[in-house]
């Protein structure tokens, strides 16, 4: 017992090194411009407003902002689950020419940089007219070989004695994967669009890229030109945004962060 | 519902060997192959236009003097052989993003497995209550958009009114201006990498942990080993392939830095923070394609070289 306490007290002063920032975020959100720049700085705010929100959601157009990444990273997310689970079903349970091929050319992408695909995406888009389009936005990532590896992996654990009292029943290929494995993977769907989604929120390079208005920025993209802009030296407007970003993966990460941290623990992969 | 409740009775057609049995069995796998064709069409497509394609032509392009006004006809451009790597490799601030993208990676990687490793230790051994809860803490930052980080952490490491220089203060010490100084803009953006990442490290350790049976360690103990020993004699060669897998995907993330960079400093000052996924990025601004893309092929090749060698070593053990 006398060992633990200051075990504790390490855990504990993590905890506040790693939650430090983001109470700091959400506390100078409610702070006046003047009180951001204080010297030294203060910790509660002294006299709460919520101008910086009034601003976001008059001035600054994040609504529209929000709507854009919330279609994007949907859509993103449906994608990755219905054609994720087909493939990984596919190469761990059906027995086909290039089985072998398809599944060694999945796993060597896993480690291309983004950034080498990048360019040609972008030709690629905007000679297929796409620039600036939900489609451009979205299609480029509606599968992806992490969502392949995780879901066969899945599949694999499942035994293959369902498949044939399935097919001895006269059932179809298609039904057996439609109706009786695609269900038993339930956990692995969760785990798999709950990635997704946190990935696709997240993600900065290629809508960066490919929004070039206004109407089509997603969060972080608008945050990050924001910050850099001429608004850059609007601290609170920066804040209450950075706040709207974290918001809504924080409460999804909550709430099924068993998911989160299983998958990761599987495929180790982030 | 268990699976032996569904279990189909012996079929013996597996083993039997007639015609009969050779066209049902033929008949089962062309049903299969159809199945998979269908199962695998959407993605192929899918993976041929977005990802294959896209690697293909980003190596075709690097070898054209490919611009943004030839965005229309990009086939109608030409070749330039490798001029492109040879003007990516004598670029001066090509070769500065180089080096401080190795800085990146050589300083961050052991700090974010070190930290992660400690974080593992300290959640599995030390810690029995609330540990789901420091859990999810710690991985925090690795499911937070890396802008609003940057938001975060401007103030963070703000010269005056900044959380870090504050602290510091407290125990007489004169913090500098993170951002701004050629000395102190890396560490900075090294320091917020590790305190971003090291949580998706430590959940892979975590796992790697706990399949370490308690047996092991009570042997140790037995011995007379003392709880650094045992950690350094026991635990880390048996955390050896969990290590090496860390700092394989680690490395892979870090090489690609980019995103810290863009959001904090925009490579300064004075080029101090560039890397080469942002000066790829910066040549691409530039419409310089042909260039751009040599530079990510570099990189790739890097990355690739890196990634071999690390399972190469992965294997022996």
């Amino acid at each position: 017992m006398r060992r633990t306490w200051w075990i504790y007290l390490i855990a504990v002063l993590g905890l506040i090194a790693v939650a430090a920032p983001f109470v700091w975020m959400l506390l100078g959100s409610f702070k006046t411009q003047g009180e951001l720049l204080r010297v030294p700085p203060t910790w509660l705010p002294e006299a709460p407003t919520t101008q910086n929100y009034d601003d976001l959601f008059s001035k600054a157009n994040f609504p529209r902002y929000f709507l854009n990444s919330t279609i994007v990273a949907l859509a993103v997310t449906a994608g990755n689950l219905l054609f994720c689970s087909m493939v990984g079903y596919a190469l761990a349970k059906l027995n086909f020419h290039g089985r072998n091929a398809l599944f060694v050319v999945v796993l060597g992408t896993l480690m291309i940089p983004g950034v080498v695909t990048f360019v040609p995406l972008f030709v690629l888009v905007t000679n297929a007219g796409l620039a600036n389009s939900y489609p451009g936005l979205i299609l480029p990532f509606l599968v992806s070989p992490f969502g392949v590896f995780l879901m066969r992996q899945f599949f694999q654990g499942l035994p293959d004695d369902l498949m044939d009292a399935a097919r001895v029943d006269g059932s179809s290929e298609l039904g057996i994967f439609a109706r009786i494995m695609l269900p038993l993977t339930r956990p692995a769907l969760a785990t798999l669009g709950i990635l997704t989604f946190l990935g696709s929120w997240n993600n900065f390079l290629w809508p960066l890229v490919v929004a070039q208005t206004e109407e089509k920025y997603t969060l972080p993209v608008a945050l990050a030109l924001y910050s850099t802009g001429q608004n850059a030296q609007n601290f609170g407007l920066l804040m209450a945004g950075a706040v709207v970003v974290v918001l809504p993966v924080l409460v999804i990460f909550l709430a099924f962060q068993r998911h989160v941290t299983k998958g990761i623990a599987i495929t180790g992969i982030k | 519902m268990s699976s032996a409740t569904l279990q189909a009775p012996e079929v013996p057609q597996r083993k039997s060997s007639g015609p009969a049995a050779r066209s049902r069995r033929s008949g089962a796998r062309g049903r299969q192959t159809a199945a998979a064709w269908i199962l695998t069409l959407p993605f192929v497509v899918l993976f041929l236009a977005f990802t294959a394609g896209p690697v293909l032509g980003s190596l075709g392009m690097s070898f054209t003097d490919l611009k943004q006004r030839d965005l229309r006809t990009p086939f109608a451009v030409n070749g330039v052989g490798f001029s492109n790597y040879v003007k990516a490799l004598q670029d001066e601030t090509f070769r500065k993003a180089a080096l401080n993208t190795a800085y990146f990676v050589l300083v961050g990687v052991p700090l974010t497995l070190a930290l992660a490793l400690a974080a593992a230790v300290l959640l599995d051994r030390g810690v029995k209550r609330f540990q789901s809860l420091f859990k999810v803490a710690y991985y925090l930052p690795v499911i937070t958009s890396i802008v609003a980080i940057a938001v975060i952490w401007r103030f963070v490491l703000a010269p005056e009114s900044g959380l870090l220089n504050t602290v510091l203060s407290w125990v007489g010490i004169d913090g500098p201006n993170w951002l701004a100084s050629k000395t102190w803009a890396m560490p900075s953006l090294i320091m917020m990498a590790v305190w971003r990442n090291f949580g998706s490290a430590m959940i892979i350790f975590l796992a790697g942990l706990q399949g370490i049976p308690a047996t092991v360690e009570e042997a140790g103990q037995l011995d007379g080993a003392g709880s650094w020993q045992r950690f350094r004699y026991l635990i880390v060669p048996l955390l050896r392939p969990t290590i090496l897998f860390t700092s394989v995907t680690t490395g892979i993330g870090y090489l690609q830095f980019f995103e810290e960079p863009f959001v904090m400093t925009q490579g300064g000052p004075l080029n101090s923070t560039v890397s080469v996924s942002m000066y790829t990025y910066q040549q691409f601004g530039f419409g310089n394609y042909g260039v751009a893309t040599a530079m990510s092929y570099i990189l790739f090749v890097v990355i690739a070289v890196i990634t071999f060698i690390q399972f190469r070593l992965l294997r022996e053990k």
